[in-house]
């Protein structure tokens, strides 16, 4: 039997490493002995799918919670979720949490002195159309201050969770906003050693998304891993 | 001679990476409400065919202290050995009542649990059956990529020939083999994830 053809390796320089000093939280958690490499076989090239009929509605609206409207620059994220060779990934997955416009998640462990927003949970969910195409409206977060270093402060970002196909092309990332001044600061965004890489990060704004009297908009592609030519024989 | 050198010109393979790769970043210590609900560690339902087993495990950073906030994600077969995907192409039975995601999150102690069913052998490279495993992801702040491992089982001949396993040190494979904690009233596995350090757990490059 072939089975469909396995997954790329990404080209050096696009992941972070597990080990980044400037990054402390790493010290203790990174491996120190290599991840051993193996070939795709089913179990990778297989994973878990989540379309609107087994996973119900998505939430692309994170600007109304709990019978009101959530404080901050209303903003539009939207984009395709696409592979190296730039075909879209429909019905895919996209989870999405981000802190409120004063820099707070709504979780237990934040203890920053930020005021918590009724109205604003952070959480959204949504899945991508035939296009891959993706929206989600929101507020813009706030940057907040961290304990990794004297006066750490993350630039503002939005954190996303994506499958695509399979085992293999999970991605958990982080989108940024362009202009930010923290960014050249931030030892988690500068973990990613490839410069032009690390850019793809960051979203551009989009007047053309940007819906007039209402909110900005911003774009953002995700592009995950791509198949080999060739199938495996399996 | 010109013609040739056209023709080979259009037949050369298309370069791969015309579009490049999003780069990983951490999930952070915030991820909890939003990605984890209650539920979704549970993959075996009462329909679902195949032995059921609970798995559990904890997370533990290179000073053996637990890891309270990582999230743990595992992905399996059904009992037959087919995943619920349309690039398993095998003519074994599905199951509609198991899809073989499971997703928990770390408590305070580093502890996480699944409940779901022991998977069958699937065919592997050279379509040589592997012994029977669950994949597994592990997210956590500090981490700024998927770790990513595999859970096979004890008293399991058919590790001995499977080829993951045998691309590991002998001295390292334990890691990947749960461990039998308790038979009664169900099996119970332990899987212990260890980040770093001595029992660092191997850590597959997928």
């Amino acid at each position: 039997m072939t089975a469909p053809a396995g997954y790329r390796r990404a080209a050096p320089g696009i992941h972070p490493p597990y080990d980044h000093r400037p990054y402390a939280s790493t010290h203790k958690r990174a491996p120190r002995h290599e991840p051993t490499r193996i070939e795709h076989t089913l179990s990778e090239i297989t994973g878990p799918r989540f379309t609107p009929d087994t996973f119900g509605p998505g939430d692309g609206d994170l600007t109304r919670f709990a019978g009101g409207e959530a404080l901050g620059e209303r903003i539009i994220v939207t984009g395709r979720v696409l592979d190296e060779d730039g075909r879209a990934i429909p019905e895919s997955l996209i989870e999405v949490w981000q802190a409120n416009a004063a820099g707070r998640y709504a979780h237990d462990s934040d203890q920053h002195e930020a005021p918590l927003d009724p109205h604003f949970s952070g959480i959204g969910r949504v899945i991508t159309d035939a296009d891959g195409a993706y929206r989600f409206l929101t507020v813009k977060p706030g940057a907040y201050p961290w304990r990794n270093h004297y006066n750490a402060w993350r630039p503002q970002h939005i954190h996303f969770s994506l499958f695509g196909p399979s085992f293999a092309t999970r991605l958990i990332t982080q989108m940024y906003f362009p202009g930010d001044p923290l960014l050249a600061l931030d030892p988690i965004f500068n973990s990613v050693p490839d410069a032009a890489a690390r850019e793809r990060l960051v979203a551009s704004f989009d007047i053309e998304v940007t819906i007039p009297e209402h909110a900005l908009g911003y774009r953002f592609d995700f592009v995950l891993r791509g198949r080999r030519a060739t199938p495996t024989q399996s | 001679m010109t013609l040739c050198y056209a023709v080979a010109e259009q037949l050369r393979p298309k370069a791969e990476m015309s579009v490049p790769q999003t780069p990983s970043q951490t999930i952070g210590p915030f991820f909890k409400p939003s990605l984890v609900r209650s539920g979704d560690e549970t993959l075996a339902r009462r329909e679902s065919r195949g032995d059921r087993i609970v798995i559990v495990g904890r997370v533990l950073d290179g000073d053996g202290a637990p890891v309270d906030d990582a999230m743990v994600e595992i992905w399996q077969a059904n009992a037959d050995g087919r995943y619920d995907h349309p690039d398993d192409l095998q003519e074994k039975l599905s199951d509609p009542h198991f899809h073989g995601f499971g997703r928990a999150a770390t408590d305070q102690h580093g502890c996480f649990r699944f409940h779901t069913i022991k998977p069958g052998q699937v065919p592997g490279v050279g379509n040589v059956l592997q012994a029977p495993h669950i994949n597994v992801s592990i997210f956590a702040r500090g981490l700024l990529k998927r770790l990513a491992t595999r859970i096979y089982f004890p008293d399991e001949s058919s590790n001995a020939a499977d080829a993951v396993l045998n691309a590991v040190p002998i001295v390292r494979r334990s890691t990947l083999i749960a461990r039998i904690e308790s038979t009664s009233p169900q099996p119970v596995l332990r899987f212990d994830i260890v980040l770093q350090g001595v029992n660092e757990t191997v850590f597959l490059d997928v």
